[in-house]
C-alpha cells in the first residue's frame, strides 16, 4: 500500500477559508436549480388538481340541471263525447283512443290557460302544443286508462315541458339559438317567461331522471337512468356473485398451495398480463365466446355480467393474494402446530382473517367494473332503448338491458344536445355510485385494518 | 495491529468540533439528552456504547443529516471552527462538502467506478477541465487505498466490487470533496475480518489530513483506530477521554460494565 | 325437465347422501367400537361431494354442447335448399324460434301436442304471429322441417339430460355412502376436491387467455381467407362499406392509434413523473395525505367520463383556441374531435398510472443511496436527478411502457373525442381513428358476422392484442428485473 504512505507522508495544508456562514456564487446557483425543480414538482401536482378540478366542474355544471325538469300544470278537460262515446267505461273501447285523440284537449287546455292567466298570444292553438312534451298525452292517456272515472272531469295534470322550453329555462338554450330552430318562437318565450311568473310553469325536482326509462330521439325530457341502473345492478351481481368464490379460490391456490412449477408460473404470467389486457378485447372475447358460440342472447346483464367478471377477476385475484400474504405465518404455523391440516388452517384461520382485506379488493374491483363501458358495446348493450323495467328476476338477468355507462355513451352519441345534460346528469349518478362504493371500501379499511 | 499503538500518537488538542448541551428529538423520543464534546482535528474520535445508545444519531447531526428525517429536532450548539453549523444562514449543502460522510453498508451509486469518485467534484464544481476531474479521482482513490484494484477498470460498475472494495470507494468518494472532516457511521460492520483490516488501516492513515469521527460497535476496533473514545448510554455521552485511559481505567462504572461485557 | 329443477334434484340427493354418509359412518364406528378417522361431517361431505360434482359438471357441459351438437344435426336439413349466399346463422335463429314458438303453442294449449308435427309451412307463419314470434322470413318446408327435427332433437336431448344427470348423481350418491367406514380418510378426500376447485379456479385464467386467443384467432383466418391479408397489414386506405368493395387497411388506424399515444404520454409522462418525484422526495406528510388521494380520484373515474369531457368540453375549448374564428386565429381545428382532444384527455387519464407506478418505483431506490449523495454535500435535486433517477430509469421506463399499452388499447376516450375518419395525417388537430373505435363500430350496429367488414374487428382486435401484450410482457419484465436489483 505504497500510494497511501506517500500522500500519508506529507500532511498537506488545505485551504479552510471556507465559510460555512456565507454561501458562495455556486451554492448560490445550485440553490436556485433546487428551488426551480422543485416548482416544477409543485407544478404536476397543480396541474393534475387542476385537471380533476376541471373534470368535477365540467360533470357538475352540465349534469346537476339534469335533476330538475320544467312542468307545466295543466288543467285538461277530459270530454266524454271523445274518449269515451258509449258512455260505459269499457277500458277496451277507451284504449282504442290513441294519444292523437288526446291532443285536441291539451291544446285546448293550454288555451284555457292563457286566458285564466290573463295573457295575450299570437299563437295558434296548435302552436301552443309544441311548448309542451311528446309524453304528455301519452302521460294523460295512461292516468286515464289507468282511472276511467276521470273521464268526463276536468282534472290537473302535470305535464312535461318540451326538451326547447326546459332548456331556455335552464339557460341551456338561449333565444339566439332558438331563432334558427323552428320548434320555439320568441312568442312562445315570452309565454313561458309570463307563465313562469304565474306559477304554471316550473322547474322541480327530477325524480323521473333518476327512476325512469331511456326515451326515444325526440324526447330527451323524458329520459331517465332508472332502467340502466337496474341493468348494472343485475351486472354486478352476476360479477359479484362469480368473481368474489373463484377469485378468492384461485388466490388461496396461488398463495398458500401452489408448488414452484412451470403451471403456476404460467398461472400468474396469465393473471399479470390479463389485468393489463384492454377491456375492450374482453369485449371480442364476450361476443366470440358466449353470443356466438354459446348463444347466449345479445343485450343481456347476463352476458354482460360473465365479461365484466372475467375482465375483473385479475384485479380481485391480485388484491386478494395481497391480503392473504399480510396475513403473518406465525398464524398458520400455529394453527398447523395444534394438528390442524394445511386446508383447515387456511379456511378457518388466514381466510377469515384476510377477508376484510378481500372484501375491499373486491368492491374495488367491482367499482372498476360499473364504469367499464368498451366491452359492453361489443355485446350489443348500446343502440337498444331500455324502456322498459325487466318483469321478473329471470327478465332481469336475461331480457336485453342497458347499463349506466353504456347508456350515458348512447345519450352522448345521440344528435338532440338535450341529451347531453342526461349523459352529465348520469354521470353523477354513476360517480355518486363509484364514491359510495369507495368510501365503503376506505371505512371497511379502517374498521379491520391490523397491524401485525 | 497491535492495542498498543495508540499510545505511541500523540493526541492532537485543536478542537474542531464543539458540542453544548445538544438535544435531539424524533417526535415523542428523546434520543440525545445534553451532550457535550470537543473533537479534535487530525485525530481519530470513536464514538462506542451498546445500539441504540444514540452514538450514530449524534455522529448525523455533525453534518445536518438528521434535517432529512421529517420529525427530527436538534437543538443545543454544534461549531466547527467556530461557526455554528445549526445557524439559519449555513446551507446544508454547503457543510456537508466540508464535513463527509461514510456509511455502515457500502453505498455505491449505480454508476462507474470513476463517476462515483468524480461526483461529489463534479457537483462542487472542483474541476475546472476532464484533466482536473481525473486528477481529483485518482488522488481520492489513493487515499481510498482502492487506486492499484480498480486503475484498470474506472469504468466499470462500483457496485461490481468486493464489499470491503466498495467500502473503500465510498471512503474515496467522501475524500474526493475535499472534507476537513470524516464521519464513519459503523463503516466495517457490514465488511469481513480481512475487509475490515484493511479499512482500518486506511482510517489511521486518513487521520494525517482529516479530522475523523468513527461510530463503531466494537470495542476492539475503537481501541485500534482511535485516539480519543466517547461511550454513549442511553443518550447520554458518559465518559469521554483519551482512547487508552477509557479502555483500561475508566472512571465510570457504567463504562466499565461495557467494557468488561457487562451491559450492551 | 327446465335446468333449474334437475339443479335442484341434483342438490336433495346430495343432501340425502351427505345426512346417509354421516350417519353410516357413526353407526359403524359406533358398533366397531373404533374411532372415525375423520370428523363425522367429513363423511358426510364426501357422500355430498361424490353425488353432486360429477352430476352438475355432466349437466353443465351437456348445457354448452346440446344446442352446438342439435345445430350441427339440423343444419343438413336446411342446407340442401338454402340460398347460396344465405347465412346460417339467421336460418338457424329463425329455426330456433319456430321451434320455440311451436314449443309455446303446444303449452298454450293453442295447438294438441299430437297434432303439432302436422301443421303445413304455409300456416305456421300465421300461428307463430298470434303467438308474437317475429320470424325473418317466410316459413319455408325446409324451415319447416327443420324446425320439427330441431325440436324432436331437443325434446329427446332434454330427456337424455335429465335422466343422466339424475342417474350420475344416485350413482355418485351410492357410492359415496358406500365409502363411509371409519377406516376411510374422509377429510383427506374432502380436501382433495377442495384442492381440485381451488386449482380449477386459478386455470380459469389460463381458460380466459385461450379463449380470447381462440376467439382471435379463428375470427381472424376467417377474415384472412375474405380478404387479403399483405392488404390489411400494408393498406393505406380504410374505407369498409357494407355493400362489398371495401379496403380495409390497417396502417391509418394503426397511425391515429399511435399519434393519440404520443400525445398522451408526452402528457402524462412529464407530469406524472415530476409528481411522483415530488411526492416521494419533498412533499411533507401532511400534502401526501392529500395529493395521493387526489390523483387516486382520477384513476378512479371511469373511462366513459373522461369521453365526455373529451367530446363535449375539452374539444369545444380547443376548437375556440386552434379553430375557424379561434382564439389564436390559425384556423388549424375543423371540429371539436380531434387527435389532440383525444390525446390531452387520455394524457390526463393516464396521469394517476403514471404517478403511482413511478411513485412505487422511486420508492423502491435503497435510502442508502440518497444519503450517500446527500452525505456528499448534493441537493435534494441533484441527488434525484443523478442518483435516484439513473437508479429507476429501468423500472420507469417499464412504467411508461405499461402507460402506452394502456393508452394503445384505451376505447371510450378516442370512440367519443377523436373522430371517425381514418386519415393518415400529421396534423394533430385532424380527427383520425383508432384500432379500437374501429373495432366498436366495426361490431356494433346490424352488420352480418360473416362479412369481412365485421370480421376485419377480430383481425383488429388480434393486432391489438398482440401490440399490447407484447409491451406488457417487456414492460412487467423489466419492472420485476429492476425490483429484483434492490431486494
Amino acid at each position: 500500500m505504497t500510494d497511501i504512505t506517500d500522500s500519508a507522508a506529507q500532511p498537506e495544508r488545505r485551504e479552510t477559508g471556507r465559510s460555512i456562514l456565507e454561501a458562495d456564487a455556486r451554492t448560490k446557483k445550485r440553490n436556485r436549480a433546487e428551488t426551480r425543480f422543485k416548482a416544477y414538482g409543485i407544478a404536476a401536482l397543480g396541474v393534475g388538481g387542476l385537471f380533476l378540478i376541471a373534470l368535477l366542474w365540467a360533470i357538475l355544471s352540465n349534469g346537476l340541471t339534469a335533476f330538475t325538469q320544467t312542468y307545466v300544470q295543466l288543467d285538461v278537460p277530459l270530454i266524454e263525447e271523445k274518449l269515451d262515446k258509449d258512455g260505459d267505461r269499457d277500458p277496451a273501447k277507451i284504449a282504442k283512443v290513441s294519444t292523437f285523440g288526446y291532443n285536441p284537449l291539451i291544446e285546448q287546455a293550454l288555451v284555457e290557460l292563457v286566458e285564466r292567466e290573463g295573457l295575450e298570444t299570437e299563437l295558434e292553438p296548435k302552436a301552443l302544443t309544441k311548448m309542451l312534451s311528446g309524453a304528455a298525452a301519452a302521460d294523460i292517456r295512461d292516468r286515464v286508462l289507468a282511472n276511467p272515472e276521470l273521464i268526463g272531469q276536468t282534472v290537473s295534470f302535470e305535464v312535461l315541458a318540451s326538451s326547447r322550453v326546459d332548456g331556455y329555462l335552464k339557460g341551456r338554450v338561449s333565444r339566439e339559438s332558438l331563432a334558427r330552430d323552428k320548434n320555439l318562437d320568441a312568442e312562445h318565450l315570452d309565454l313561458i317567461d309570463a307563465l313562469q311568473q304565474t306559477g304554471a310553469v316550473e322547474k322541480r325536482f327530477n325524480w323521473a331522471f333518476i327512476t325512469g326509462a331511456d326515451a326515444s330521439d325526440s324526447r330527451p325530457e323524458q329520459a331517465g337512468i332508472g332502467v340502466a341502473m337496474l341493468g348494472s345492478l343485475f351486472m354486478m351481481l352476476v360479477v359479484l356473485v362469480l368473481s368474489l368464490p373463484i377469485g378468492v379460490a384461485a388466490s388461496i391456490y396461488l398463495e398458500e398451495f401452489a408448488p414452484q412449477n412451470r403451471l403456476t408460473d404460467l398461472i400468474e404470467v396469465n393473471i399479470s398480463n390479463l389485468a393489463a389486457v384492454p377491456s375492450i378485447v374482453f369485449g371480442i372475447l364476450g361476443l366470440a365466446v358466449f353470443i356466438q358460440f354459446m348463444h347466449l342472447p345479445q343485450s343481456a346483464p347476463l352476458v354482460g355480467g360473465l365479461v365484466l367478471t372475467l375482465m375483473t377477476l385479475p384485479t380481485i385475484i391480485i388484491s386478494t393474494r395481497a391480503a392473504l400474504k399480510a396475513v403473518p405465518p406465525s398464524i398458520r404455523d400455529a394453527a398447523l402446530g395444534v394438528g390442524a391440516s394445511k386446508m383447515q388452517s387456511v379456511m378457518h384461520h388466514v381466510l377469515p382473517l384476510a377477508m376484510p382485506g378481500i372484501l375491499t379488493g373486491t368492491i374495488l374491483g367491482l367499482a372498476q367494473a360499473l364504469g367499464e363501458t368498451a366491452p359492453l358495446l361489443l355485446i350489443g348493450m348500446v343502440g337498444y332503448i331500455a324502456t322498459n323495467y325487466p318483469d321478473g328476476v329471470a327478465e332481469g338477468f336475461l331480457a336485453p338491458n342497458s347499463a349506466m355507462p353504456a347508456q350515458i355513451y348512447e345519450w352522448a352519441k345521440r344528435a338532440d344536445p338535450a341529451f347531453y345534460e342526461r349523459a352529465w346528469g348520469g354521470i353523477i349518478v354513476l360517480l355518486v355510485f363509484l364514491l359510495a362504493m369507495n368510501l365503503l371500501a376506505i371505512l371497511l379499511r379502517r374498521r379491520f385494518e391490523r397491524r401485525w | 495491529m497491535n492495542d498498543m499503538r495508540t499510545m505511541d500518537n500523540a493526541v492532537n488538542h485543536d478542537t474542531k468540533i464543539t458540542a453544548r448541551d445538544v438535544h435531539v428529538h424524533y417526535g415523542t423520543t428523546h434520543a440525545i439528552k445534553g451532550v457535550d464534546v470537543d473533537i479534535a482535528d487530525r485525530t481519530v474520535t470513536a464514538f462506542i456504547g451498546p445500539s441504540g445508545c444514540g452514538k450514530s444519531t449524534f455522529l448525523r447531526c455533525l453534518n445536518r443529516m438528521n434535517d432529512t428525517i421529517p420529525g427530527a429536532l436538534v437543538t443545543g450548539e454544534i461549531k466547527i471552527d467556530e461557526a455554528d453549523i445549526y445557524d439559519p444562514r449555513v446551507d446544508p449543502v454547503q457543510l456537508r462538502a466540508k464535513v463527509g460522510m461514510v456509511f455502515q453498508k457500502p453505498n455505491p451509486f449505480p454508476k462507474s467506478i470513476y463517476d462515483n469518485v468524480a461526483y461529489g467534484p463534479k457537483i462542487h464544481g472542483m474541476a475546472r477541465n476532464k484533466a482536473d476531474l481525473d486528477e481529483i479521482v485518482e488522488k481520492a482513490l489513493r487515499r481510498g487505498a482502492i487506486w492499484d484494484e480498480v486503475k484498470d477498470r474506472l469504468h466499470a460498475p462500483g457496485t461490481g466490487l468486493s464489499g470491503g472494495q466498495q467500502q473503500r470507494l465510498c471512503i474515496a468518494r467522501a475524500v474526493a470533496t475535499e472534507p476537513e472532516i470524516l464521519l464513519m457511521d459503523e463503516p466495517c460492520s457490514a465488511l469481513d475480518p480481512i475487509a475490515t483490516a484493511q479499512v482500518e488501516e486506511l482510517i489511521d492513515e486518513l487521520k494525517q489530513n482529516f479530522s475523523v469521527v468513527i461510530v463503531t460497535h466494537s470495542m476492539q476496533q475503537a481501541a485500534r483506530v482511535s485516539q480519543r473514545t466517547a461511550f454513549f448510554h442511553l443518550g447520554h455521552l458518559v465518559e469521554f477521554g483519551e482512547t487508552g485511559k477509557i479502555f483500561t481505567n475508566p472512571e465510570d462504572s457504567r463504562t466499565e460494565s461495557y467494557i468488561s461485557g457487562r451491559i450492551g | 325437465m327446465p335446468t333449474l329443477p334437475i339443479v335442484l334434484i341434483v342438490l336433495a340427493i346430495a343432501v340425502a347422501a351427505y345426512l346417509l354418509a354421516r350417519s353410516r359412518a357413526q353407526r359403524a364406528a359406533a358398533r366397531e367400537g373404533r374411532r372415525l378417522h375423520s370428523l363425522p361431517n367429513y363423511y358426510g361431505w364426501t357422500g355430498a361431494l361424490y353425488a353432486a360434482g360429477p352430476a352438475l359438471l355432466l349437466l353443465a357441459v351437456w348445457l354448452v354442447a346440446q344446442p352446438v351438437a342439435t345445430r350441427m344435426a339440423v343444419w343438413p336439413v336446411l342446407e340442401a335448399e338454402a340460398a347460396p349466399n344465405a347465412q346460417p346463422a339467421l336460418l338457424m335463429a329463425d329455426v330456433q324460434r319456430l321451434a320455440a314458438g311451436i314449443d309455446a303453442a303446444v303449452a298454450s294449449g293453442r295447438v294438441p301436442a299430437a297434432e303439432a308435427g302436422d301443421i303445413p309451412a304455409e300456416e305456421l307463419r300465421e300461428l307463430m304471429a298470434g303467438q308474437g314470434v317475429a320470424l325473418g322470413s317466410d316459413v319455408t318446408p325446409a324451415t319447416r322441417q327443420a324446425a320439427l327435427r330441431w325440436r324432436g332433437l331437443s325434446a329427446g336431448g332434454d330427456l337424455a339430460r335429465t335422466l343422466a344427470v339424475i342417474g350420475l348423481a344416485l350413482v355418485g350418491a351410492a357410492f359415496g355412502v358406500s365409502r363411509a367406514k371409519p377406516d376411510f380418510r374422509a377429510r383427506n378426500a374432502v380436501e382433495t376436491a377442495m384442492r381440485g376447485t381451488l386449482i380449477g379456479a386459478a386455470l380459469l385464467a389460463i381458460l380466459t387467455t385461450v379463449g380470447i386467443v381462440l376467439a382471435l384467432i379463428f375470427n381472424t383466418i376467417e377474415f384472412f381467407r375474405l380478404y387479403p391479408a399483405a392488404e390489411f397489414f400494408f393498406g393505406s386506405t380504410w374505407s369498409p362499406s357494407f355493400g362489398g368493395g371495401s379496403e380495409l387497411g390497417i396502417l391509418p388506424l394503426l397511425w391515429g392509434t399511435l399519434y393519440i399515444s404520443i400525445i398522451a404520454l408526452l402528457v402524462a409522462v412529464p407530469i406524472g413523473l415530476f409528481a411522483a418525484i415530488y411526492l416521494a422526495e419533498y412533499a411533507h406528510k401532511n400534502v401526501r395525505s392529500w395529493a395521493k388521494p387526489m390523483l387516486e380520484m382520477l384513476a378512479g373515474i371511469p373511462t366513459i367520463v373522461y369521453g365526455l369531457f373529451a367530446l363535449l368540453t375539452v374539444g369545444p375549448l380547443l376548437v375556440d383556441l386552434f379553430g375557424r374564428n379561434g382564439a389564436l386565429g390559425v384556423n388549424w381545428m375543423q371540429g371539436g374531435t380531434a387527435v389532440m382532444t383525444a390525446g390531452l384527455v387520455m394524457g390526463i387519464m393516464l396521469i394517476p398510472f403514471v404517478s403511482s407506478l413511478s411513485d412505487d418505483i422511486i420508492n423502491a431506490v435503497p435510502q442508502s443511496l440518497r444519503d450517500g449523495s446527500l452525505g456528499l454535500g448534493a441537493t435534494r435535486s441533484e441527488t434525484v436527478r443523478q442518483v435516484v433517477l439513473p437508479a429507476a430509469l429501468p423500472g420507469i421506463v417499464g412504467a411508461v411502457l405499461l402507460a402506452a399499452s394502456r393508452a394503445i388499447g384505451e376505447t371510450m376516450i378516442v370512440v367519443l373525442g377523436a373522430g371517425a375518419a381514418a386519415r393518415l395525417s400529421m396534423n394533430p388537430f385532424d380527427a383520425m381513428t383508432t384500432v379500437t373505435a374501429k373495432i366498436v363500430s366495426q361490431l356494433t350496429g346490424d352488420a352480418d358476422f360473416s362479412s369481412p367488414e365485421a370480421l376485419v374487428a377480430f383481425a383488429l382486435g388480434m393486432t391489438l392484442f398482440v401490440i399490447t401484450l407484447a409491451l406488457n410482457v417487456v414492460a412487467l419484465w423489466i419492472v420485476r428485473r429492476y425490483r429484483e436489483q434492490y431486494e
